[in-house]
């Protein structure tokens, strides 16, 4: 006699996939309350952290930013190693409008945003053909490139940088500003996934040539999509340089390409939930690992490996099934 | 400066030959892209520099005691980590990566910082070749590159082993019914990679001194030499190499030696939009591009 474990989804779940037909309070409850948990964490919980924490908080947004828009690429079959692009791009074009043209943040945000995305979604066309590890390269190689390149030709401040960039005007804009944002984008990525749009770009994950035979543009889906990756991603970092009143090389150091991809592989990929949830693990925890100096990055690193190894569906995942399913031993024969 | 350049093209070309061995070894037999390869390198490195230096063991046995611990290591790698993982490639990479990390950055911990960190030479002084000086550990460097690409052509063409590693890296269900485990197989292919970074590192590295930023230039290059030449192709590799390397040399001879890293990079970027299989790839070429 073995045993095996059942999982049965539960009645709720079954009935409310899409067709929502509730009996009771317990039920809408039981729908409303993991989509209320990020508006209200991040709007009403968050604030009321002591400063040192919100501002760990906020450079935690800006990584869930990052990591949301790798998670739209990886939506679409295009892994990104280098979303440190986005956030370097973005932060020397909100940096330049502001020190050159003495631009507010007001304007240089928004123009950065749309601007960055345009410009990374240029930069990486000639590569949209390429499919798997092999635009994964390319995107690791870009910011690096872009980097040596600013350095060695010193434009833009060289490895100085542009300093004294103008900051937002209280703590409080900053804040609401980046968790706004944040919620924008992941509650309208949400959207997109939902609908008719975000079925072609799941399609071209799935099957790229069965999307193509059935006469859809898939490079002009792709265009889009790192666009809209790009835009977010360019709005972490312009809105980055306005916080810290610096844009630099860092901006396309590794750490930006690195901890949103192990956000994503910490909390699940495959949902934007899963990112979310990752960034607000690694980032917080990289803080509080602080404390042991350089050894800090030694745990890092095994974390992550744990993790990988160890919950390789990702925290989110096997949170929402546990949610989702009634889970229990049954006895089996084995004839 | 015609014969310096070829000269010490030369010597560039072997350095980056010998690093990309063992990771393309790895990739090519288990499609395992290992992002601890740099950490291996310079594992290895200070290995031998603490058992040289801290418990005085002989030059020769801490050389080999290193190669032994970074084929474990490897082996462990696989059996432990990879083996769990196995076909994600995304995860593979994060694994890895998370492990180079960690590698590296205790050493950093451990404050492995300083010019004192340095292998001795095997042979020291130099030799004149058309009026240049090169000193003997360039050149051992440039033999054993050739002699280990010659030992590995041997190796895979005319060894059991060598042939299965040949096998499972062109067909592993085939393979499989012939007998060969995969398993055993990938794990052996990250040993030997392992071994031969060792290999590469306890060369090189007295060039210099040993430092934590090796590790990462160490994995640049590799992945440079490795992409251009085609993933998984040692005719590859070595084209590859002849190449990078060369133009390494005349960057650094013409314009800034700073910007040599900048060749790898860009080497990478301009293969991977024009052929992205690389010059000698030929396994993936349906797969790469829509």
């Amino acid at each position: 006699m073995g045993r095996r474990k059942e999982r049965i989804d539960r009645g709720v779940k079954v009935r409310s996939d899409g067709i929502y037909a509730l009996n009771s309070y317990r039920e809408v409850l039981y729908l409303a309350v993991p989509r209320l948990i990020p508006v209200v964490g991040l709007l009403v919980i968050c604030p009321l952290f002591s400063d040192y924490w919100k501002e760990v908080i906020v450079s935690t947004a800006v990584y869930a930013l990052l990591a949301v828009s790798w998670e739209l690429l990886y939506m679409g079959g295009l892994i990104s190693l280098g979303q440190s692009l986005f956030y370097g791009v973005g932060a020397y074009m909100a940096g330049a409008l502001n020190a050159y043209l003495g631009l507010p943040p007001v304007l240089s945000i928004p123009i950065a945003t749309v601007g960055g995305g345009l410009l990374c979604a240029l930069m990486l066309l000639p590569v949209l053909r390429l499919r798997g590890i092999y635009f994964a390269m390319v995107t690791l190689v870009l910011p690096l490139l872009l980097a040596r390149f600013v350095e060695a030709t010193r434009i833009l401040g060289g490895t100085e940088g542009l300093t004294g960039i103008d900051s937002f005007s209280s703590q409080w804009v900053a804040f609401y500003l980046v968790m706004v944002a944040l919620l924008v984008a992941f509650y309208g990525f949400r959207r997109l996934e939902g609908s008719d749009y975000g079925l072609v770009i799941k399609g071209i994950n799935d099957n790229d040539r069965a999307i193509m035979s059935s006469g859809i543009n898939i490079h002009w889906y792709k265009t889009q999509i790192l666009f809209l990756a790009g835009a977010v991603g360019a709005f972490a970092g312009a809105y980055g340089a306005h916080y810290d009143m610096f844009a630099g090389i860092p901006g396309f150091a590794l750490d930006y390409s690195i901890l949103p991809i192990a956000a994503a592989a910490v909390g699940g990929m495959g949902s934007f939930a899963g990112p979310l949830l990752g960034a607000f693990i690694l980032v917080p925890l990289s803080e509080i690992l602080r404390a042991l100096g350089a050894l800090r990055i030694v745990f890092y690193g095994l974390f992550l490996v744990f993790a990988v190894v160890g919950l390789p569906e990702g925290l989110f995942h096997f949170v929402r099934r546990k949610y989702e399913q009634i889970e229990r031993w049954v006895e089996v024969d084995k004839k | 400066m015609f014969a310096a350049i070829l000269i010490y093209g030369f010597i560039n070309s072997s350095i980056l030959a010998l690093v990309a061995m063992g990771f393309n070894l790895t990739f090519g037999i288990s499609g395992v892209a290992n992002f601890a390869y740099g950490a291996i390198y310079i594992f290895a490195g200070f290995l031998v520099w603490i058992f040289l230096n801290t418990l005085g063991v002989n030059y020769f046995l801490s050389i080999i005691l290193a190669f032994i611990s970074s084929y474990l290591l490897g082996y462990l790698m696989y059996r432990f980590i990879i083996l769990r993982v196995r076909g994600l490639p995304l995860s593979e990479v994060m694994a890895t990566f998370g492990l180079g990390l960690a590698i590296m950055e205790l050493f950093r911990y451990l404050d492995f910082v300083g010019v004192k960190y340095s292998l001795p030479v095997f042979i020291d002084g130099s030799v004149s070749i058309g009026g240049h000086f090169i000193d003997y550990q360039r050149l051992l460097i440039g033999v054993v590159a050739v002699a280990l690409t010659v030992i590995f052509y041997f190796f895979t063409h005319y060894t059991k082993m060598g042939l299965a590693f040949r096998a499972i890296a062109q067909d592993d269900e085939t393979a499989l019914t012939l007998g060969i485990d995969p398993d055993r197989i990938g794990a052996f292919s990250l040993a030997l990679g392992s071994s031969l970074a060792a290999l590469a590192a306890v060369i090189i590295l007295p060039l210099g001194t040993i430092s934590v930023e090796n590790g990462y230039e160490v994995l640049i290059n590799a992945l440079a030499v490795c992409i251009v030449g085609g993933l998984g192709s040692t005719v590859g590799v070595i084209v590859a190499s002849i190449l990078v390397g060369y133009s390494q040399t005349l960057t650094a001879n013409y314009i800034e030696p700073h910007w040599m890293i900048l060749v790898s990079l860009a080497a990478i970027a301009v293969v991977l939009v024009v052929k992205p299989s690389g010059i000698f790839g030929k396994q993936k070429e349906l797969e790469e591009r829509v």
